[in-house]
């Protein structure tokens, strides 16, 4: 099957919502399809990747060690909005695993380049 | 051009799913084609046949269906987000498929745009 860039936005908190785990199994299954997989984090989609989170106290699947698996899935793109992480008082240290950081121009610039963008 | 719809939300919460069937009506009579539309995260209670709005209101979940039934549309509705809200092959609406999201995978690949509804 031929190969695309997908990216998959992530602006949601990772527990607010259900949509934070299920955009992350799409993002795995695009993968494991021989996909180019991106993944951007934007607004409140940054908590999704800090640090000492504890689903557990909320009865929550722990999605987010699979982060720390992307390697696994060839999944090496992950982008990270600079503004939404200072707006919300983060830093690149608070994040579990390491990111390039986008400012919005640079982040709007690089969707351009992506077939297939995916967000909810 | 090949037009993909992801479909994000439920069908009497948003208008994120009205403007997901006009456009999907308005691919269908343009000379473009439409290749599959895919529901994920609360959009597969698009799929949900027990669904049953008062009169006058507009019943989504048959207006789906009759895209399929008249024009042939293939609706998928994601197997593990469809169970995991209660949509099986047991109330599954006319007209729809469950399968995996493969499915909204090979969308993405095989359609020219692939349209979200309800970031």
């Amino acid at each position: 099957m031929a190969s695309k860039r997908f990216l998959f936005v992530n602006r949601k908190a990772p527990f607010g919502s259900g949509q934070a785990g299920e955009m992350l199994d799409a993002a795995l299954i695009a993968a494991s399809f021989d996909q180019h997989v991106h993944l951007a984090f934007l607004d409140d989609g940054v908590f999704q990747l800090i640090k000492h989170q504890r689903p557990d106290t909320l009865e929550q699947r722990d999605f987010a060690s699979t982060f720390l698996d992307l390697a696994e899935y060839d999944i090496d793109h992950v982008w990270v909005e600079r503004d939404s992480l200072a707006e919300r008082g983060l830093t690149e240290t608070d994040l579990l695993i390491p990111v390039t950081l986008v400012d919005r121009a640079t982040l709007s610039r690089m969707m351009a380049d992506i077939d297939v963008v995916i967000s909810a | 051009m090949k037009f993909a719809i992801l479909v994000n939300t439920g069908p009497f919460s948003h208008q994120a799913t009205e403007s997901a069937l006009a456009f999907a009506q308005a691919v269908l009579a343009s000379e473009h084609e439409l290749i599959r539309v895919f529901f994920y995260f609360d959009g597969v209670h698009n799929a949900n046949r027990l669904a049953a709005p008062s009169n006058g209101e507009r019943n989504l979940v048959r207006a789906w269906s009759k895209l399929a039934s008249e024009r042939g549309v293939d609706l998928v509705v994601c197997i593990a987000a469809g169970l995991r809200r209660g949509v099986r092959e047991a109330n599954l609406a006319p007209g729809f498929r469950i399968s995996g999201l493969g499915q909204l995978v090979e969308a993405g690949i095989l359609a020219d745009r692939l349209i979200t509804f309800g970031a």
